[in-house]
């Protein structure tokens, strides 16, 4: 049913800070995901990031990063999530 | 490549306008666990239903993981407990609805359907059984609920059921008077119910489905109101164009979810179930909805004409979006479990004979209201009789939840708690249909030709 690419979206949405996308990335890093994009936009006086990543072989359900990330959005007051490609894909596609 | 305003726009459909997969169903069939005794049937059905759906809940939960979808229930329907317990000999089911529930709390799901009998025709004695022993049933179990086919366009409607079932409902609401008659909201009436809806508590499996499958049934009205604040003040087929736009991609997410599911189960994959379901929660409401299509209450004159319209849209989109869309797929006006319904009727705008011309175009029927405690058994078989009708007559599925709250009358208000949330207590038209309800007998079934 999947596209076969292990694909995801993270995102980033809040105050902006000095710092966010280092972070990001070197949490990614750690866990051997690839950044194949990034964009940044102020939407609605909201600062957004979006990364498009490769995760590899990485189960997002299986693993912790959603919980690392998570802990480093409180730690600078944004919003973070990690979501598979498929959903938009699926969503925004026919 | 999904631009950056697709992935934001599905974000805000997930974080502020309460879009969800409202729950992921797996259907069970029991048919295999009929037996001689009681003791050997529930044996085989509780070691059945863990066996199938013993993963249900973890699959549900990693599925949510990957995508970030919210998944707010996994639950159960089996097929009809009439059908199975029919060859056991006993003359009480309880037991069969004890078994399910204690299935229901090993599995971690949170609802399981099909403490149900068909009888839009006649009655089995099982049948009989089974709806004599539904009071108890409900009242002496947390998580099953109970359901009854009385009606079909193609058997006409059975009045001797009709009756019966008002009985039933005062009785179940007399045994669980302490949670404010709970058990009623456990417990539905229908005409021409679908055999694959995975929203309770209508669920249950029929007779003509497989071995087992996963049935997805996903929610959005928030969704849907947010798209048209887009076009107000536009014209109404501009409104039909967004409600479909909208649906479709809810859907969507709904055939992901359903598909992994099925895959991952190793289930086959059933329907998918476009139901626009409120909950209590500011946002997520069908009334406000409707409203935005330019109606001050919902109630007032012109709602009917919307929610057709409305209605028929998510159908549209739906249907585009996914190939196998079944179930009750439309707009559920509950009354109890949508913020804004709640306070058309507290304020007097929307009335029961609204409400019941209502349902001649939205997905269901007369849901989750509650009426004064002292309602007659035959006056509640009075509007169940009237909603058969509008289901047999005009070839779509209609329901009845009515709660008769006891001890309590027009000007209160009864709290549920939770996704079933609080209603003002509606009146009811007081002059007696008793002697027509009665008769009992049956309607038979319209004729098809000479449709007007």
């Amino acid at each position: 049913m999947a596209s076969g690419k292990n694909t995801a979206v993270i995102s980033v949405i809040g105050k902006d800070k000095v710092g966010i996308i280092a972070k990001v990335s070197a949490i990614l890093a750690e866990n051997n995901i690839n950044i194949n994009d990034i964009s940044q936009t102020i939407l609605d006086d909201i600062f957004t990031m979006i990364m498009m990543v490769d995760l590899r072989d990485l189960q997002i359900e299986e693993s912790d990063i959603k919980e690392k990330l998570n802990a480093l959005g409180e730690e600078l007051g944004v919003t973070i999530t990690i979501q598979h490609t498929d959903l938009f894909d699926k969503m925004h596609r026919i | 490549m999904i631009t950056d305003f697709e992935i934001l726009e599905t974000m805000k459909m997930f974080n502020e306008q309460h879009l969800d997969i409202r729950t992921i169903t797996m259907g069970i069939s029991l048919m295999d666990c009929a037996a001689s005794s009681v003791e050997e049937s529930c044996d085989r059905i509780y070691d059945k239903i863990c066996r199938y759906a013993g993963n249900l809940v973890s699959t549900g939960e990693a599925i949510s993981r990957k995508y970030g979808v919210p998944i707010i229930h996994k639950r159960i329907s089996v097929t009809p407990i009439s059908i199975v317990a029919a060859a056991c000999g006993s003359k009480d089911y309880t037991p069969f609805a004890k078994t399910l529930d204690k299935a229901a709390r090993t599995c971690g799901v949170n609802f399981v359907g099909g403490f149900s009998a068909l009888v839009q025709k006649g009655y089995t004695d099982s049948d009989k059984i089974l709806i004599n022993s539904i009071p108890e049933a409900l009242a002496s179990t947390e998580f099953v609920c109970s359901s009854v086919n009385l009606a079909s366009t193609r058997t006409g409607i059975n009045m001797d059921a009709v009756r019966d079932m008002g009985n039933i409902i005062k009785k179940t609401a007399e045994l669980t008077s302490d949670n404010d008659a709970l058990g009623c909201a456990k417990l539905v009436v229908f005409a021409n119910a679908p055999e694959d809806n995975p929203f309770m508590a209508g669920a249950f499996l029929g007779p003509g489905e497989p071995e087992c499958v996963i049935n997805v049934g996903i929610s959005g009205p928030g969704v849907v109101k947010h798209a048209l604040e887009g076009v107000r003040g536009q014209d109404l087929g501009a409104v039909a164009e967004t409600i479909k736009k909208a649906a479709f991609k809810i859907t969507r997410v709904g055939e992901l979810v359903a598909r992994e599911a099925s895959e991952r189960l190793g289930v086959p994959f059933g329907i998918i179930d476009l139901s626009l379901a409120p909950t209590p929660a500011v946002g997520d409401s069908v009334a406000r909805l409707l409203e935005e299509f330019g109606l001050e209450t919902c109630g007032t004159w012109g709602t009917t004409a919307a929610l057709a319209m409305l209605n028929d849209a998510v159908k549209k989109g739906g249907t585009m979006a996914s190939s196998f869309v079944g179930g009750l797929s439309g707009a559920f006006i509950p009354v109890s479990e949508d913020e804004g319904m709640i306070e058309a009727a507290a304020s007097g705008s929307l009335r029961l004979e609204k409400l019941e011309a209502m349902t001649c175009v939205c997905s269901v029927g007369l849901d989750m209201i509650a009426v004064p405690g002292d309602t007659t058994a035959e006056t509640i078989s009075g509007i169940i009789a009237d909603e058969m009708a509008l289901g047999t007559f005009n070839n779509k599925t209609t329901a009845v939840r009515l709660i008769p709250v006891p001890g309590k009358d027009v000007g209160d208000f009864v709290e549920f708690g939770g996704l079933l949330g609080r209603a003002p207590i509606m009146e009811v038209n007081r002059s007696s249909c008793a002697d027509f309800i009665r008769r009992g007998g049956r309607i038979p079934a319209p004729i098809h030709s000479m449709r007007n």
